[in-house]
């Protein structure tokens, strides 16, 4: 396990299975300060500068509530039309800029590798907030929290992820680190929205090495849902489709209710990476399966950990 | 049995042993379209190697490859062996290593990859994840490349 003071966490690749179970025992302690049930001043004076060059409402807000929880301070550059740059400023110089002014900086960017680029520029610690469709670190940090939270741990259970499994940038980097700790994962997707075989691969070489854990796909839900300990649902989405016609072959193959969930284990549970369009039936919100709301709220002591870590307030 | 003839050179390189259907790729690196030529070129394609497979050879008169050269053609042919010849002999004769890290070689295959987009102060760089055949990670967007070839800068 190396120092975390001042790291880049651009890819979940940047951090060792040692590294990740630290920042989810920070996490852990973080959850009642996370509550507003006890305050936690750790990082009084510091700024987090977000630059958010997309949308984005979970990612920002649990990263504003994160810092603020800490007692630090958050800048932005509110609307995006408002900056430099729409004037044509490079995401280099940008950075450079608000390295000044800030001690972390969270990134979030429609194009891949943005957030490399960004740490190149500064010696300022980059959190990756997303970057197009390629890695969003915390979001799998928080999935794994969630996980290791209600299961004890992640080695031998079994995850079950349906939906968009090609698309979906959440799952790709949460198989290959579930692997990485020896959950079994099961693949389930429309043959069109199959996990691409780079990720499957990456899976199985994790396996190699004997951890106990394989994988299996297809696209019955029905026939994988009893074996599941974690059902992690994500959304079909509509944007990533260049033909309508072709969404709305596969728009709706999965729908998970309350009837789907009487054949699975009891103590399975629900996730989500949200917003949620029809994939859930919200009847299942009233069940004991579903958790998709806790996991949305572990956003904030994850990155509480991770900002506090890196900025060396907790060694 | 009829001998087919290829022109020895009397100084130049040999590029041997590379993999089949990738000596125009080569003949690219280096730079030679045909035009402009004051030497001779020669291209063998698809005969077969020692080691029971096939490879292509490309000779060029009066022409030692630079360093730069030599890496791209480590990156769409990887068993190749470079032969300099002076004045018809081998004088010098080895067999380049695929480096570990690919800078300023390749562009990224992924459009939307940050290294794209214009302006951008930036190099592509990429991790070598296999040897042979050539696998690339880059090392913004992580995406992984396996033909390396049509993404040459």
């Amino acid at each position: 396990m190396g120092e975390l003071l001042g790291r880049d966490i651009v890819s979940i690749h940047d951090l060792d299975l040692d590294e990740i179970a630290h920042i989810l025992d920070v996490a852990a302690t973080m959850v009642p300060a996370a509550r507003g049930q006890e305050q936690r001043p750790l990082l009084h004076g510091r700024i987090l500068a977000e630059l958010f060059f997309e949308p984005s409402t979970r990612t920002r807000l649990s990263f504003e509530s994160a810092m603020k929880r800490l007692a630090g301070q958050v800048i932005n550059f509110g609307e995006l039309s408002t900056t430099s740059v729409v004037k044509g400023e490079t995401l280099a110089d940008t950075v450079r800029m608000v390295e000044s002014y800030s001690d972390v900086i969270v990134v979030r960017h429609p194009q891949e590798g943005a957030a490399r680029l960004a740490a190149d520029f500064t010696t300022k610690p980059v959190i990756n907030g997303g970057d197009g469709a390629g890695q969003h670190p915390t979001q799998t940090l928080l999935d794994l929290f969630t996980i290791t939270q209600r299961k004890g741990a992640i080695g031998g259970i079994n995850v079950t992820i349906v939906g968009d499994l090609k698309y979906g940038r959440t799952v790709h980097s949460l198989a290959v680190a579930l692997s990485r700790m020896g959950a079994s994962l099961t693949f389930v997707s429309p043959a069109s929205l199959a996990m691409p075989t780079e990720i499957v691969e990456a899976c199985r070489n994790e396996y190699r090495k004997g951890n106990g854990g394989s994988v299996r796909m297809g696209s019955d839900l029905e026939s994988f849902i009893s074996a599941a300990d974690v059902l992690y649902v994500t959304r079909i989405q509509k944007e990533r489709f260049p033909d309508p016609e072709e969404y709305r072959k596969v728009a709706n193959t999965y729908r998970v209710d309350v009837e789907l969930l009487g054949r699975a284990k009891g103590s399975c549970i629900v996730m989500h990476p949200l917003p949620r369009v029809d994939e859930i039936d919200p009847a299942v919100d009233e069940t004991e399966h579903a958790i998709y709301f806790d996991q949305a709220f572990n956003g904030v002591p994850v990155r509480m950990a991770l900002l506090a870590l890196l900025l060396g307030a907790i060694p | 049995m009829k001998e087919l003839h290829v022109t020895p050179i009397s100084n130049g390189t040999v590029i041997d042993h590379i993999t089949p259907g990738r000596a125009l790729d080569v003949l690219r690196i280096i730079g030679i379209t045909g035009k402009g030529l004051n030497s001779a070129v020669s291209v063998v394609m698809h005969v077969p190697s020692v080691d029971g497979g096939w490879k292509d050879i490309v000779k060029v008169q009066d022409r030692e490859l630079l360093p730069q050269e030599v890496r791209k053609i480590t990156l769409v042919a990887p068993r190749i062996t470079i032969n300099i010849i002076r004045n018809y002999e081998v004088a010098e004769k080895y067999r380049p290593a695929t480096p570990d890290e690919v800078v300023g070689l390749v562009r990224c295959a992924n459009p939307n990859c940050i290294t794209n987009k214009e302006r951008e102060p930036v190099t592509p760089r990429f991790a070598v994840v296999t040897r042979d055949p050539v696998r690339l990670r880059c090392r913004y967007c992580e995406r992984e490349l396996d033909d390396v070839s049509p993404h040459l800068m």
